[in-house]
C-alpha cells in the first residue's frame, strides 16, 4: 500500500490517495460521479476499471460546462 | 482507453475517435444539418465542445471557419482567446481554414461583468445575448450558409430538463438541433448532439487538441450546471438516460408543442425573450437586425453599458413581418 497524488480542479487542488485503487473506487472515495469527469495518467484516459498503483500522477478533470442562464 | 457506460463499451483512441467522427456524420445526415459545399461558422469559445466541432468538422472535409468573441472576463478571456488561436494555428490553419476575431472592449466598448450590472442581467445572460447576437450578424455579414455551435447531448438535456420543469411550451416547441435560417437570422446547427460532453473532453485529449478547462468564473451556481448535476446522478445510475430523455423527445414530443411566436434574440430556455409583441418584427433602428422593439436587446445591452453602438445598420436582406411562416426547410418554425 502506497499513495498517489491526485490532482483535482474548480478549484485547482491536489489531494494524496491510498493506492493502488480502481479508478471507479478512487472516484467514489472522493464523492465524484464518473459523468462529471475523465481520469487521465500521464496524459491518458484511464477507465473506470483500471487500477491506479503507488507513484502515479493522477488527473480528475471536469467536464462539465456551460453557462448558459 | 474511455469507457462509455450508455454504450457498455470500452474504446481505444483510435476507435474512439472514428466513434466520434460517426456520431457527428449521424447527426448532420439525420437533421439534414449541412450540404456538403455549406460555408459554415463556427462559434469558438476555447473550451473542449467547440474545439472538438472545428476538428471533426474540418476532419470530415467541411469548410468551416471559426469566430471567437472577447468577452473581458478577465484573465479568463485571455487564456480562452489563447486556446482558440493554438488550435486554429495548429489545427485549422493547416486545412485551410480561418479564426475570426471579435472583441466586446475593444469594438464595442463594454465587458460582460460591466454589461450584465448596467443591464441588470445575470452574467450568462448578458453573455448569452452578446453572443447569440454577434455570432448571427457574423454569420450573415460573412454570407456564411450556416453558423455551428458546440451543444452536446449534455447541453439539449440540461435546457430540456429545465423547460420541462416549468413546462415553457414556447421553448419546448423549438428546442431541436436544427434553426431553419429565417427572418434576417442564420441557420444554426449543433452537430455534437450525439456526444456526451464526457465524450467531447475525451476527443480532445485523445486528439491533442488543448482546450481551457477551467470553467468561467461568472457561471459557478447557475441553473443550467446544476441541471447538469441532477441529470448525472440519474444517468450514473441508469446509463442512457440523458440520450432517451433528448431523443426521445425529439421523436415523440416536440411536434405536440405547437410553435408559438417566442421572443427572438434567444434560444429555447435561455430566458431572453424580448417580449413587447414578440410576433411582429421590424429592424433595429440601430443595428438592423430583426427586432420586436424598436432596439434590439443587444443594443440596449451595449447602451446600458456605455458601450459604442454597433455599425450603421447592414445592409442585408431581413424579411420582416409576423413569424412563424412556411418553413422551407419543411422542418416546423419554432
Amino acid at each position: 500500500m502506497g499513495t498517489m497524488l491526485v490532482r483535482l480542479r474548480n478549484p485547482n487542488r491536489e489531494v494524496h490517495a491510498d493506492a493502488p485503487v480502481l479508478v471507479s473506487v478512487l472516484l467514489k472515495r472522493l464523492d465524484i460521479n464518473r459523468e462529471s469527469v475523465l481520469v487521465v495518467r500521464n496524459g491518458t484516459i484511464v477507465p473506470g476499471d483500471e487500477r491506479l498503483e503507488p507513484d502515479d500522477v493522477v488527473e480528475v478533470r471536469p467536464v462539465i460546462s456551460g453557462g448558459s442562464e | 482507453m474511455i469507457d462509455l457506460p450508455r454504450h457498455n463499451a470500452n474504446f481505444c483512441p483510435e476507435h474512439f475517435t472514428r466513434f466520434c467522427r460517426d456520431q457527428v456524420e449521424r447527426a448532420i445526415s439525420d437533421f439534414d444539418m449541412v450540404q456538403p459545399e455549406d460555408r459554415i461558422l463556427v462559434a469558438v469559445s476555447g473550451g473542449k465542445d467547440s474545439l472538438a466541432v472545428w476538428d471533426l468538422l474540418l476532419g470530415l472535409g467541411y469548410a468551416a471557419d471559426g469566430l471567437y468573441i472577447g468577452l473581458g472576463i478577465g484573465d479568463y478571456s485571455d487564456t480562452s482567446g489563447g486556446y482558440a488561436r493554438r488550435f486554429a494555428q495548429q489545427h485549422a490553419e493547416p486545412r485551410g481554414a480561418k479564426l475570426i476575431e471579435i472583441d466586446l472592449v475593444d469594438d464595442y466598448g463594454y465587458d460582460i461583468p460591466g454589461g450584465a450590472r448596467a443591464a441588470r442581467r445575470t452574467p450568462c445572460s448578458a453573455c448569452g445575448l452578446s453572443k447569440r447576437h454577434l455570432f448571427d450578424r457574423a454569420a450573415l455579414d460573412g454570407g456564411y450558409d450556416v453558423l455551428v455551435t458546440g451543444h452536446n447531448l449534455d447541453d439539449e438535456a440540461a435546457v430540456l430538463f429545465g423547460n420541462v420543469l416549468r413546462w415553457q411550451t414556447d421553448y419546448l416547441g423549438r428546442q431541436r438541433p436544427v434553426l431553419p435560417a429565417r427572418d434576417g437570422f442564420p441557420r444554426k446547427v449543433k452537430p455534437l448532439v450525439r456526444l456526451s460532453e464526457r465524450e467531447t473532453a475525451a476527443y480532445c485529449i485523445v486528439s491533442g487538441i488543448d482546450y481551457l478547462v477551467d470553467e468561467c468564473p461568472m457561471s459557478a451556481g447557475n441553473k443550467h450546471l446544476g441541471y447538469k448535476e441532477a441529470l448525472n446522478e440519474i444517468e450514473v445510475r441508469s446509463p442512457g438516460s440523458k440520450a432517451d430523455f433528448y431523443f426521445s423527445f425529439l421523436r415523440r414530443a416536440v411536434d405536440r408543442f405547437a410553435p408559438e411566436p417566442a421572443g427572438i434574440d434567444t434560444e429555447p430556455g435561455t430566458g431572453d425573450a424580448d417580449r413587447a409583441d414578440p410576433g411582429v418584427l421590424r429592424p433595429c433602428a440601430r443595428c438592423g437586425s430583426p427586432t420586436s422593439t424598436e432596439m434590439c436587446a443587444f443594443c440596449r445591452l451595449v447602451e446600458r453599458a456605455g458601450g459604442s453602438p454597433p455599425d450603421a445598420p447592414p445592409a442585408r436582406p431581413v424579411t420582416l413581418g409576423r413569424r412563424g411562416g412556411p418553413d422551407p426547410t419543411g422542418t416546423p418554425s419554432p
